[in-house]
């Protein structure tokens, strides 16, 4: 069975915290219990994350805290280990669960137990995604997640949560089933699914083409780049608050993450070849997705639309496969996380005032609600990049990746910062701005106490990371290094073999 | 060869076979409140049966005139039979009570189908194939329409019954072809007298043979009478022709293709890989508009068959130990969700529909919990047991080059995903329908450990493992 190394015990943990809120009793009093333990899980692995990271050396682009059993035989390996890559993302959904497991306090009063059973599964799914290093594990955890995420929009969505939750479903799986082939295909070249080996494992460079498209298929669809990104908005508008604070927070970056763990080192000639085009897909999702913010009526969708045109950043920082390229989009993931996850938050806190999340019910909040109008204002300048906040420092890395790779690229997606800036604001003033006049607003009490807790320490991070960035940066510094040493080294190789040739 | 040697090579076939005479002398001696008795007697014979096949004897024995193989690859599968019998039995002693199917015949009869499956599974001539294969089909006809004052089961008992005809028919006409042209009906026999050469006759009993089996694993086009069988029978005897017959019918088609054609593996491969393809779709696309939960999982079950299929067409051992990987976690998979299917109850009558399910998590949480893993498991949701077993047959198939295989495959895995989530969304999502009437121990038993395994398969995956790689190897 699986031994107990630092990795395990941040996976599966969670599932402890679930089966034990499994076994609470079916009443007001067991939702209470339910809801404490459930928040007291999420903080442990919080610490334990913490722990992990005080024990992950930053100058080292190895895998750290590698454990590995035997699972199943014939290559399939129980390996989870971290890199600079990776343990970002373990700490930021460590960071985020505590924030939704308090988020959903009040909001969610029928079967509690479930809900919160169905988030400890999911943030097992998550964190196994970040840790695991072998290429069948991660798929598990990496289809894993669809299961409580599915339950989740289903039960406690809104309207059209039941479109919204098959849709998200289907079209996550049929891009996964592609990559689930492109695996088999690789485990017949290697033998194995060690991520490790699989690293080092020279693919051919006609079937490196055919492998880059499978994962692309499951990782552009989950990123979402577009056009296969029509699930997102659905599924954001019908999720309950905390729901869409994962979706946009993690969920989201687990595309990003499977392009540098797995597209860009595994097949690099695939990658080089495709950059263009995955560079014209993030043009477009910048600019289109932008202008379609700018129209949406519907608080949340706005933000959703906004998210896919931030992650065609990290697309595009990613395949210039320039160090502030790379570096960016990892930054720019990871502060996405949390400013996204708390306009969710904010949305969240007008919505359970008011039930609605149309922006036309709304105005003149900064009139009773100051400290909500502080709080929206700061996320709404990350989202916008205002230099300051941690949103900037992500956009602008990229923007300088992915300039130095061709000014065409820069110059059309710095078009979409403005872009970002227009919806942005405009949300804004029409939410927070103008006259006090719909007499619903008129009772409307500011940010409880526990919003406060809620928000505070995300806004502190917004502007920490924002004048700060260094944390991020050299976390993932030496990993990113070796990782654009090997796809140079990859490339050269070729180009060396080709001019032999003539 | 002594005759002991032989009798203790086959000594579950033997206990059956004695055991089901006896029983018919008791039931005409006891009369007609015997069903009861007879009932925990023919469960008592199939478990010894079952406990036969872990005796001392190990490796290949071939016996009664070379009709008949003792192998590992037979315990195993006879084992998956076995066991689906022993539990579709034990879950519908209240169920055939409550609707007064409690005669002696009943149990009889499900003996004498086992014991046919046993013969079809350790089949090694055409002749024993053929022995084993009637045994199973007509007791299996008769029990089909042993509700006799029931409409829809008789015309499920006649349905099945003009069509298994038909298909025995087939399979004789194709087996005399290999007989007339390789001149021997032992299956290692036929291999050797076709010297790995491609004989149009022996090529045409090939396909004969072939789509009889075929219409016992009911894999399309031979699925016709699934649906309606499954939907007509009482849903005892549609958990039993969900389980223990597909696990023999699995068997004999992986032993026929491997120990009589291994040479050819190009001819048999496309008319596999055909069925297969023609199943996984027929399987996913008419199962969406169905409103009957045993019909779906008819239509499911034609799916499921043809994704194991998929292992079958790569030809390779790694293939055949995929199938027999999928032939355990679907024999999981079903009786649980049939579990769940007898445990649909409301005011002491049976219910049937899939809108009955609705809002099952308001009524009855843990019942409605299982109902959705086993689901997620038969879509092939991973961290399920019922992703593995997608694993090992795609995996075999790529490995192989059948890549257009394994995409197709998958891309109908995803239509399949849609109706099993609908089954969910209904449970979960819905508003409640009436509650569900208390199923009892048995039932909530076999639900309960069936979701156990789906959920835990993946972390304790070794032993079925160990026993599918020493049966598939005892193939080759």
């Amino acid at each position: 069975m699986f031994g107990f190394g630092l990795l395990s015990a941040l996976v599966f943990l969670p599932l402890l915290g679930a089966l034990f809120i499994f076994t609470l009793r079916d009443d007001e009093a067991g939702y209470c219990n339910a809801r404490w333990a459930a928040l007291w899980t999420t903080l442990i692995v919080l610490a334990l994350s913490l722990y992990a990271w005080a024990q992950f050396d930053q100058s080292s682009a190895a895998f750290q805290l590698v454990e590995q059993r035997s699972w199943f035989g014939a290559g399939l390996v129980y390996k989870l280990g971290v890199d600079g890559i990776s343990m970002p993302f373990v700490l930021l959904t460590a960071f985020l669960m505590p924030f939704c497991i308090l988020a959903s306090w009040e909001s969610i009063t029928t079967r509690v137990r479930e809900y919160m059973i169905a988030f400890l599964v999911l943030e097992t799914m998550m964190i196994g995604v970040f840790t695991a290093l072998d290429l069948v594990l991660f798929y598990l955890f990496f289809e894993g997640g669809l299961i409580p995420m599915f339950l989740i929009i289903g039960i406690w969505g809104g309207k059209r949560r039941i479109y919204a939750s098959f849709k998200f479903f289907l079209y996550t799986l049929l891009g996964s089933l592609l990559m689930l082939v492109a695996v088999m295909a690789m485990y017949g070249v290697a033998g194995t699914t060690d991520i490790t080996v699989l690293l080092k494992t020279n693919f051919s460079a006609h079937m490196q083409t055919w492998l880059w498209l499978a994962f692309f298929a499951s990782f552009a669809v989950k990123m979402p780049m577009w056009p296969v990104h029509t699930w997102l908005p659905d599924a954001h508008v019908e999720a309950p608050t905390a729901g869409s604070v994962i979706l946009a927070g993690i969920l989201l970056k687990m595309g990003g993450y499977g392009f540098i763990r797995f597209s860009l080192p595994m097949f690099p000639l695939a990658s080089h070849d495709f950059a263009p085009l995955v560079w014209s897909l993030s043009i477009i999702a910048i600019i289109y997705t932008s202008l379609v913010a700018l129209v949406q009526e519907d608080m949340k969708k706005l933000i959703a639309y906004s998210s896919v045109a931030h992650m065609g950043y990290v697309t595009m920082g990613l395949f210039a496969m320039t160090p502030q390229g790379v570096q960016g989009a990892v930054f720019q993931m990871v502060s996405h996380g949390f400013v996204s996850g708390a306009l969710f938050l904010c949305v969240g806190v007008v919505y359970d005032r008011l039930h609605t999340r149309e922006i036309a019910a709304y105005g003149g909040l900064v009139k009773i609600m100051p400290l909500y109008a502080i709080a929206f204002m700061v996320f709404t300048m990350a989202n916008v990049g205002l230099p300051g906040t941690s949103g900037f420092v992500g956009e602008f890395l990229t923007l300088i990746g992915a300039f130095e790779v061709s000014g065409w690229v820069a110059l059309f997606a710095t078009s979409g910062v403005i872009l970002s800036a227009a919806y942005a604001l405009f949300l804004y003033r029409r939410v927070v701005f103008g006259a006090l006049e719909k007499s619903s607003l008129m009772g409307m009490s500011d940010l409880s106490r526990r919003e406060v807790a809620l928000l505070a320490p995300l806004l502190l991070l917004t502007i920490y990371y924002g004048v700060h960035p260094a944390p991020i940066l050299d976390a993932c510094a030496a990993s990113v290094d070796q990782l654009i040493k090997g796809y140079d080294a990859a490339l050269s190789l070729t180009k060396t073999a080709a001019l032999s040739l003539h | 060869m002594p005759f002991s040697f032989a009798i203790a090579h086959s000594l579950p076939e033997v206990v059956l076979a004695a055991g089901a005479l006896l029983l018919v002398l008791l039931g005409a001696v006891r009369g007609a409140n015997s069903g009861r008795l007879v009932m925990e007697i023919a469960l008592a014979l199939l478990t010894i049966a079952f406990l036969l096949l872990f005796t001392e004897l190990k490796g290949k024995a071939l016996i009664w005139d070379g009709a008949f193989i003792d192998d590992a690859y037979g315990r195993f599968m006879k084992g998956l039979a076995l066991v689906g019998a022993i539990v579709t039995l034990v879950m519908s002693r209240d169920y055939l009570l409550r609707i007064g199917l409690n005669q002696f015949e009943f149990p009889i009869l499900v003996l004498l189908a086992v014991l046919g499956m046993l013969i079809l599974i350790s089949a090694e001539s055409l002749l024993g194939l053929y022995l084993g294969l009637e045994l199973m089909s007509l007791s299996l006809y008769v029990i089909a329409a042993f509700q006799r004052d029931d409409v829809r089961a008789s015309e499920a008992g006649l349905k099945y019954f003009a069509l298994g005809a038909l298909s025995s028919g087939m399979m004789l006409y194709g087996s005399s072809l290999l007989y007339g042209f390789a001149g021997t009906v032992s299956l290692q026999g036929i291999s050797a007298a076709l010297h790995g050469q491609i004989n149009l006759g022996a090529l045409f009993g090939l396909v004969f043979l072939l789509s009889g089996l075929a219409f016992k694993m009911s894999v399309a086009p031979f699925h016709m009478w699934t649906p309606d069988v499954y939907e007509g029978a009482p849903t005892p005897v549609t958990a039993f022709f969900a389980s223990a017959p597909k696990m023999a019918a699995i068997a004999i088609m992986l032993r026929v293709v491997m120990t009589a054609f291994p040479s050819i593996t190009s001819q048999w491969q496309q008319i596999i890989v055909f069925v297969s393809i023609l199943s996984m779709a027929i399987g996913s696309f008419a199962a969406i508009g169905q409103t009957n939960i045993k019909r779906l999982m008819a239509y499911s079950s034609i799916g499921h068959m043809g994704f194991a299929l998929v292992g079958l067409a790569s030809g390779t051992e790694n293939g055949v130990e995929g199938v027999l990987i999928y032939a355990a976690l679907y024999l999981i998979m079903t009786l649980g969700t049939f579990a769940v299917i007898m445990s649909m109850r409301v005011a002491g009558v049976y219910v049937e529909r899939i809108s009955d399910l609705a809002g099952l998590a308001r009524t009855d949480r843990m019942l409605a919990f299982c109902m959705a893993m086993l689901m997620f498991s038969l879509a092939g949701i991973p961290p399920l047991a019922g992703f593995f077993a997608k694993w090992y047959v795609f995996n075999a198939a790529v490995q192989a080059g059948l890549y257009p295989l394994a995409v197709i495959g998958f891309l109908t895995s995803v239509v399949a995903a849609f109706y099993y989530l609908r089954i969910i969304k209904i449970i979960y999502f819905d508003e409640p329908a009436p509650a569900f009437d208390q199923a009892g121990p048995v039932l909530n038993f076999v639900v309960l450990v069936t979701t156990l395994a789906v959920l835990l398969f993946a972390f304790w995956p070794a032993p079925l493992l160990l026993a599918v790689s020493a049966a598939a190897k005892s193939l080759f």
